[in-house]
């Protein structure tokens, strides 16, 4: 599992350019599928054939965070616009690549005041030389730099959000041998930029029930806002955010799941921040929809921190849940 | 294209431009597009938006592939929400408009184009010793020169649309300064381009209603005409103005058409985008990136639809847009044709439907 969620999250795949991330799991989970296919927008849809249960539709987004080149001047450095919701206060000292494999440093115009501090006053330094130097082209988006590491059952890197969301959808193909319902596992893009691709994917499938697989924030952190949920403590099973209230018997289908598997599991309500569910449960007439979340500290930064135990946990209940599920 | 072509598109933009279509009443300018397409308006279809749906089919050889073009009729303007006991009318902004080039602006209300003047009483006043912020909209009132609540019901509703007073006019060398350039420019564009010819796309030209307040029209116009391909035709910022430094100018003028990679409302394909960008290097068309993540378009809507399609934007550069007297390039518009008409002939031939994004499968 670290395995894979090391090669997952060492992909590159911004938004708008998942293709990297979306070969890397198709060759991962086509052995254990009956099908596989990229929709208009690149999405992967992935699926088992269980004859007629219904279509349970578990989505996970492959798409991290970037910054896209706008400008390049006369002396190589280069201006960027954040793809996604990118943080400015941590990126000063940042180090992000390039397709290519090109290493920039991100850093900041030197201001009065630190609040000042805006992406307009960052820059990415490519230690070109001049604007010949500079090998990039006005739209190529950089991701960042970090490699997976661990802390004991702390996984600490770059775009766990949401390659660990991924990684569980893997590993649940994987270990799903029988089960009454059609599982399609969609890999979306764009999610960062608005719940894109899980809206036309959603479309084109139609379940009748859906599960997102995303991270989510934690309040174990000194003075962070209140949140009931932490780190080690099992995978969350979402009641509400931003973009849905999540329907009732799919919640619960999940926490008798949780207790099926003996994965201890949390209550997630989270006041800020939405995910794939919340345009799947609109999508035509309606789709009874849940959230699992992985537990993760420290969002859109280049130092996500979760725990693997959160991750095997949520492979569990998700395993449990499409055991027994036959539609809410 | 020649000095012929330049007058015949200075004069349909001119035209479009003049035509007064604040989102949700956009009207006059399908009634100005129906009579500039003439026999090409005749299958027209307007839907139950108001969006102009007009569908060429160009025989080719394999399976045709269809391409919906789409370019908004709506521009943004003031809709007159109250009435009040002095005869002022107050006003609520239609899409998106910047407050502080408001005051003692001239416009028009209504379908009579009753004139009036957008009155801030602060601008006249001198006893106030800071410097003013942005004006507030509730200090801002239209006189139409009305005395009271009365005379002025007699000559403007609740609900009346408002557009800046200016007439289109030449400007400058080749360009056109005018209120609506944003987008009677794309939907220049999307005239000059049904009248071409296309073997193998069926084209999908939409000129769409209430973009400025929301892709409101692209969003059930590309769910009813179902395309393969999404290209949306655009005015867009331009600010390469003195005291702009180079890298906020977005685009520049009479550079050529500006691409779009990213905006808030969609993520150009970027297959499309190559196909557009090799197609104009070999023609030798100029063209330019937008260099700006912000604002959206039709794309965003069309991208969206159904099972999602793949899109992509080109739009014409317009300064100052957005306001009473935006500038445009005619030499940007006719590059804008050229490019387009020729990445469909593209598209056509070689049967581009721009799925390779995939690759997985």
């Amino acid at each position: 599992m670290k395995e894979l969620i090391a090669r997952l999250t060492q992909s590159y795949g911004p938004s708008g350019q998942e293709g990297e991330v979306r070969r890397r799991i198709a060759e991962e989970i086509r052995p254990h599928v009956d099908g596989l296919r990229t929709d208009a927008l690149g999405n992967l849809i992935a699926w088992k054939d269980a004859g007629k249960g219904p279509r349970v539709m578990l989505a996970a987004h492959m798409d991290e965070l970037g910054l896209m080149v706008t400008h390049i001047d006369e002396q190589g450095f280069v201006r960027y616009a954040p793809v996604g919701g990118l943080g400015h206060l941590g990126l000063p000292g940042q180090r992000v690549i390039f397709p290519g494999g090109r290493i920039g440093v991100v850093a900041a115009e030197r201001v009065e005041d630190v609040k000042e501090l805006k992406h307009e006053k960052l820059y990415i330094d490519l230690g070109a030389a001049d604007r010949a130097g500079a090998p990039v082209a006005v739209g190529d988006v950089a991701v960042f730099h970090r490699p997976l590491e661990t802390a004991g059952t702390r996984l600490i890197g770059k775009a766990l959000d949401d390659r660990v969301g991924c990684a569980v959808l893997v590993e649940v193909a994987r270990r799903l041998t029988s089960s009454a319902v059609r599982a399609y596992f969609v890999f979306t893009v764009q999610e960062e930029l608005g719940l894109r691709g899980a809206r036309t994917s959603a479309y084109g499938i139609e379940p009748d029930l859906a599960v997102a697989v995303d991270v989510t924030a934690t309040g174990d952190t000194p003075k962070a806002a209140v949140m009931e949920v932490s780190l080690g403590k099992g995978p969350a099973v979402k009641v509400k955010d931003s973009s849905l209230i999540c329907h009732p018997e799919v919640r619960q289908a999940l926490e008798e799941a949780a207790a099926t598997a003996a994965v201890p599991f949390q209550r997630e309500v989270l006041e800020r921040g939405g995910t794939d569910a919340g345009v799947i449960a609109l999508t035509r007439t309606g789709v009874p929809s849940g959230v699992v979340s992985i537990p993760t500290r420290y969002l859109h930064t280049p130092s996500e921190m979760a725990d693997l135990a959160d991750v095997e946990g949520a492979v569990r209940v998700l395993l449990a849940f499409l055991s027994r599920s036959t539609g809410a | 294209m020649g000095v012929g072509n330049h007058e015949h598109l200075r004069r349909l933009l001119s035209r479009l431009s003049d035509a007064r279509g604040v989102s949700g009443d956009e009207r006059e300018v399908r009634a100005v597009l129906r009579e500039e397409l003439g026999e090409l308006a005749e299958g027209a279809k307007v839907d139950a938006l108001g969006n102009l749906l007009v569908t060429r089919r160009f025989p080719g050889k394999g399976t045709p592939v269809r391409v919906m073009l789409a370019a908004h009729m709506d521009e943004v303007g003031l809709m007159v929400t109250h009435l009040d006991k002095s005869g002022r009318l107050r006003f609520a902004p239609v899409g998106g408009i910047d407050l502080r080039i408001l005051p003692a602006l001239p416009v028009l209300v209504g379908p009579d184009r009753v004139p009036g003047v957008i009155g801030l009483e602060t601008v006249y006043r001198e006893d106030t010793a800071e410097q003013p912020g942005p004006p507030r909209l509730r200090d801002l009132t239209i006189d139409i020169g009305c005395p009271s609540r009365e005379e002025a019901g007699r000559w403007v509703k609740v609900g009346d649309r408002v557009t800046f007073a200016t007439a289109a006019r030449e400007f400058g060398d080749g360009l056109v300064l005018a209120k609506a350039l944003d987008n009677r420019a794309g939907c220049a564009v999307l005239v000059e381009l049904l009248k071409g010819n296309y073997p193998g796309v069926e084209l999908a030209a939409a000129f769409t209603v209430q973009e400025e307040v929301g892709l409101r029209g692209a969003r059930v116009a590309a769910h009813a005409l179902a395309p393969d391909v999404g290209l949306a035709l655009e005015g867009t910022v331009c600010a390469d103005l003195p005291g702009v430094d180079e890298a906020s100018h977005v685009t520049r003028l009479g550079a050529g058409p500006a691409l779009s990679l990213m905006d808030a409302a969609s993520v150009a394909n970027r297959s499309m985008v190559e196909v557009l960008t090799d197609t104009a290097r070999h023609l030798g068309i100029p063209y330019q990136f937008r260099r700006f993540a912000a604002g959206g378009n039709d794309a965003g809507a069309i991208s969206l639809a159904l099972e999602g399609v793949p899109t992509a934007s080109v739009s014409v550069p317009c300064r100052y847009i957005h306001g009473p007297a935006a500038v445009a390039a005619i030499e940007d518009v006719a590059a804008a044709i050229r490019l387009v008409s020729a990445f469909l002939c593209r598209v056509g031939d070689e049967g581009l439907r721009f799925r390779d994004e995939g690759g997985a499968t």
